[in-house]
C-alpha cells in the first residue's frame, strides 16, 4: 500500500479507503476533531513541540493560560456551562502538575474533562529526565481512568475511550499523558467508530422493581423531601425534577452543585441545605418522614453530624455511582441509574401522598426563619452586592465563585433557575477556581453574562489569567467582595477561636483597579452602597474584562452556619449570635 | 472478618498501582494480595483477602468495579472455592530434636527442600488453616526466615 504523510487538514480530502499516516501529533489534533473538540485551554513546552507545531494552524480555538492550573479550571468552567468535555493541555513536569489541583476539582465534582500531558521520550521515561514526573501516577487517585500512550498505534483508541470514559456514567477528568516521541512516530490514522470495554458499562436504565418499592413509599410518606445535587444538571433532569417535585407536591432543597436544578424562585424550593443552607430547608430535612436523594451524595457539608441528619426517615437514593449508596447514609431503596429515566419512569408510576400539613409547615418556616442579614453599618454588605448583581443580571446570567464566604454569599443571595448557571468548586473547595472557570464558561456560552464572584483573597491565586481574559476578548466580570482578609476562615476563628486573627487579614491587598489596567482590563473601586447596582450596570455594558473591587464590610459573616459536626438543625443564625 | 475477593482485570500496565492505591486512599486493610495471568494473557487474576465488616467491604467491592481496567469482582463465600497459599521457611535443629522436627513437618504436611547443618528449608502448601496450624507446629522450633505467597483461590464450578 502506498502511504503518504500529509498536513494537517489535508486529511478529509483524501477517500477515506485510502489510509494515510500521520504522525502522533497529528493524531491527536484530528482525534480531538472527531470528538467536536472546540476549544483547548493549554500552555506549550518542550515536549509538546510536535504537537503545538501542528496546533499552529489547526482548526481549533487554542487559548493560551498564563498558568496550567488555569488551562485545567478554564477547560473545567467551559465543561460545566456547555456539559461537553472540556480539554486542556500542558507539558511534561511542572506543567503536568500544575494542572493537578485542577484535575481533583473536576473529579471530585463530577466534570467531564481529557487532559492532555507532554511527557519526556518513552527511553527516558523513569530516568529522571529533564522536566520529567511519573503524571500517571500521580493522577491517578484524581481521575476517572489515566493513560500513557508508549505507542502511536494506540493513540486515536486512547483518545476515543478517554472522551467515552470521561463523559459517560458518573463523568469525571481523564489524563492522557504522551511521550515526545509518540508525537513525532507515524501510523495510519483512522478513528475507531465503535467502543467497547468490558471493565466500564455504566448503568442508565434505574430497576424497575425498585422504582415500583419507591413509588409506593412516597405515596404512603406524609413528610418528603426532596434533596437534588449536582447529578440533576450532569444528567439534564431539571424539567424531569420539576414534574416530579409538582406530582408529589414535595419540597425541594438542593446541595452547592445542585443549584439551579431547580428553580429558586418555584414555591416547593427551599434553597440550599447543609453547613450554610436555609434554615428551613435544615429544618425540613431533619423532620421529614422520607428522604428522595437525586443526584446527590450525602456530603458532610450536606448531612452535617450523621446520626442526627434525617432522624426519622426513611432514604431512596437515585444515583448513577453504585459505591454512592449507603457510603454515608443508610439507604432504604437504592436506585441506580440516571437521573433523567429514573424520574421519568417515577413520574410514570407515583401517586401524590397528602403532604397539605406538611406545606404548611412549610410556609411557616420560610417566614419565620428567612435568609436574613443586617443592613445596618456604613460599608457596603458583601450579600447587597450579590443580591444587587441578581438585579442587574434579572437572574440570566452564569455566577462563577471562587471558594469561602464569596461562593456561600453567591449560593445564598442570588435566586438560580437554570441549570449550568451556578459554576462553583464544590467538593474540592477550590480558591483560583472562579476567575478561570469563568474565562472558560463565557468561551461554552459567549452570549451569556459571566460573572466571577471572588474574594480579595481568591482571586489574587490566578489573578495572571487577566492577561488570557484580555488578549481573548472574553469579558467576563469579576466582583471582588473584598473584605481584605480571608473571610471564612476568620469567621470560624471568630466564632470557634476566640477571635484569634492568625493569618487571615490581608492589610498588603494590591490595587486591584491597578492591576486590572496594567492588564488592560477596565477596573472599577466601590466603597457606597448606592454606587453598587450602577457600577455592575456600567460594568455589564463595557465590552472588556472588568473588575469591580467593592469595599465591604470586614466582619460580615455567613448565616446560618452549622458547626463543623453539628447536626444540621443547630445553626448559629445571626439573632442568636445578636441575643 | 476476612473476606477473600476474586479480580478479573485488565493485563494493563499499571493496574496493579490502581488496586494497592485503591485500598491505601480509602484506608482499607489488605492482609494480601497475589496476582497472575490467566489462560487469557490479555486479563490477570487477583485474590485479595481483607479485613473488615459488611460496610467496608460493600464499599471495597464497588470501588474496585470503579476502576475501569477492572472486568469483574467476586466475593467467595466459604463453600464456592478452593484456596492455596505456598510459604517457605528456615527452622533451625539440634542433634537432639532434629528428627523430631523432621517428623512433625512431615506430618503437618511440608516439605523438607534443603537439609543445612543447623536449619531445614520446609515448603508448605496448603489451606489457610494447615498453614498456620504448621506455623503453630513449629514455634517451639524457632522460624528463622518466612514468606509466604498470600492466598491464590478459584472458584469450583
Amino acid at each position: 500500500m502506498d502511504f503518504k504523510v500529509c498536513e494537517i487538514g489535508d486529511f478529509g480530502k483524501y477517500r477515506s479507503d485510502i489510509k494515510m499516516k500521520l504522525t502522533g501529533a497529528q493524531i491527536l489534533i484530528e482525534s480531538l476533531k472527531k470528538e467536536g473538540v472546540e476549544v483547548i485551554f493549554g500552555y506549550p513546552g518542550g515536549v509538546l513541540l510536535p504537537t503545538f507545531d501542528v496546533l499552529y494552524d489547526a482548526p481549533i480555538n487554542f487559548v493560551l493560560v498564563r498558568h496550567e492550573q488555569a488551562a485545567a479550571h478554564a477547560a473545567d468552567g467551559y465543561a460545566r456551562a456547555t456539559g461537553k468535555v472540556g480539554v486542556c493541555l500542558a507539558t511534561s513536569g511542572p506543567g503536568a502538575t500544575n494542572l493537578v489541583t485542577g484535575i481533583a476539582t473536576a473529579y471530585m465534582d463530577s466534570i467531564p474533562m481529557v487532559a492532555i500531558t507532554g511527557q519526556v521520550k518513552t527511553s527516558l521515561i523513569g530516568n529522571d529526565a529533564f522536566q520529567e514526573a511519573d503524571v500517571t501516577g500521580i493522577t491517578r487517585p484524581i481521575t476517572k481512568h489515566n493513560y500513557l500512550v508508549k505507542n502511536v498505534e494506540d493513540l486515536s483508541l486512547v483518545i476515543k475511550e478517554a472522551f467515552y470514559v470521561a463523559s459517560t456514567g458518573r463523568p469525571g477528568p481523564v489524563v492522557i499523558d504522551l511521550p515526545v516521541d509518540v508525537q513525532f512516530a507515524e501510523t495510519e490514522f483512522q478513528y475507531p467508530s465503535d467502543i467497547s470495554m468490558r471493565g466500564y458499562k455504566p448503568t442508565y436504565t434505574g430497576h424497575q422493581g425498585q422504582v415500583k418499592k419507591a413509588a409506593k413509599l412516597i405515596e404512603k410518606s406524609k413528610k418528603p423531601v426532596i434533596y437534588a445535587g449536582g447529578g440533576i444538571i450532569i444528567s439534564g433532569a431539571s424539567a424531569q425534577l420539576r414534574e416530579f417535585a409538582e406530582k408529589i407536591q414535595a419540597p425541594v432543597v438542593t446541595t452547592l452543585l445542585g443549584l439551579g436544578g431547580f428553580p429558586q424562585t418555584h414555591e416547593l424550593s427551599l434553597g440550599m441545605l447543609g453547613m450554610h443552607g436555609t434554615a428551613y430547608a435544615n429544618y425540613a430535612v431533619t423532620e421529614s418522614d422520607l428522604v428522595i436523594a437525586v443526584g446527590s451524595r450525602f456530603d458532610d457539608r450536606v448531612t452535617g453530624r450523621l446520626d442526627a441528619f434525617a432522624p426519622d426517615a426513611k432514604v431512596i437514593h437515585i444515583d448513577i455511582d453504585p459505591s454512592s449508596m449507603s457510603k454515608n447514609v443508610a439507604v432504604d431503596i437504592p436506585i441506580v441509574g440516571d437521573a433523567k429515566k429514573i424520574l421519568v419512569e417515577l413520574n410514570k408510576v407515583v401517586k401524590k401522598p397528602d403532604t397539605a400539613a406538611w406545606l404548611k409547615k412549610m410556609h411557616a418556616w420560610k417566614k419565620d426563619h428567612p435568609l436574613y442579614y443586617s443592613q445596618e453599618g456604613s460599608r457596603i454588605k458583601p450579600q447587597y452586592v450579590v443580591e444587587q448583581i441578581y438585579e442587574a443580571t434579572k437572574g440570566d446570567a452564569i455566577i462563577c465563585t471562587e471558594v469561602g464566604q464569596n461562593q456561600m454569599w453567591a449560593a445564598q443571595y442570588y435566586k438560580y433557575t437554570e441549570p449550568r448557571t451556578f459554576i462553583s468548586s464544590g467538593g474540592l473547595g477550590t480558591m483560583g477556581y472562579g476567575f478561570p472557570a469563568a474565562i472558560g464558561a463565557k468561551l461554552g456560552c459567549p452570549e451569556k453574562t459571566v460573572f466571577d464572584i471572588a474574594g480579595d483573597g481568591s482571586i489574587q491565586m490566578n489573578i495572571q489569567e487577566l492577561a488570557t481574559a484580555v488578549e481573548n476578548k472574553i469579558s467576563v466580570k469579576i466582583a471582588i467582595l473584598n473584605n481584605s482578609c480571608l473571610g471564612m476562615v476568620r469567621q470560624w476563628q471568630e466564632l470557634f477561636y476566640k477571635k484569634r486573627y492568625s493569618y487571615t487579614k490581608l492589610p498588603s491587598l494590591p490595587d486591584f483597579v491597578k492591576v486590572a489596567e496594567a492588564y488592560g482590563a477596565v477596573g472599577m473601586r466601590i466603597k457606597k452602597k448606592e454606587d453598587v447596582l450602577p457600577a455592575i450596570e456600567k460594568a455589564m455594558s463595557i465590552d472588556n474584562v472588568v473588575v469591580m473591587d467593592f469595599v465591604v464590610e470586614e466582619e460580615e459573616n455567613v448565616f446560618p452556619m452549622v458547626p463543623a459536626g453539628e447536626a444540621i438543625n443547630k445553626m448559629i443564625v445571626l439573632d442568636s449570635l445578636l441575643a | 472478618m476476612r473476606h477473600t475477593i476474586l479480580v478479573l482485570v485488565e493485563n494493563k500496565f499499571g493496574v496493579l498501582a490502581r488496586v494497592a492505591g485503591l485500598f491505601s486512599a480509602r484506608g482499607y486493610n489488605i492482609d494480601s494480595l497475589t496476582v497472575g495471568e490467566t489462560e487469557d494473557p490479555m486479563v490477570s487474576r487477583m485474590t485479595i483477602v481483607v479485613k473488615g465488616d459488611d460496610r467496608v467491604l460493600d464499599q471495597v467491592k464497588k470501588q474496585l468495579n470503579k476502576l475501569i481496567d477492572i472486568i469483574t469482582v467476586r466475593d467467595l463465600k466459604n463453600d464456592d472455592h478452593i484456596d492455596r497459599e505456598l510459604m517457605l521457611f528456615k527452622v533451625g535443629f539440634n542433634q537432639k530434636n532434629k528428627a523430631q522436627l523432621a517428623n512433625s513437618i512431615k506430618k503437618s504436611g511440608g516439605l523438607i527442600l534443603h537439609t543445612s547443618p543447623k536449619s531445614f528449608l520446609v515448603q508448605m502448601v496448603g489451606p489457610y488453616g494447615k498453614i498456620e496450624a504448621l506455623l503453630k507446629n513449629m514455634s517451639e522450633y524457632g522460624i528463622k526466615d518466612l514468606t509466604r505467597t498470600g492466598r491464590v483461590a478459584i472458584t469450583k464450578d
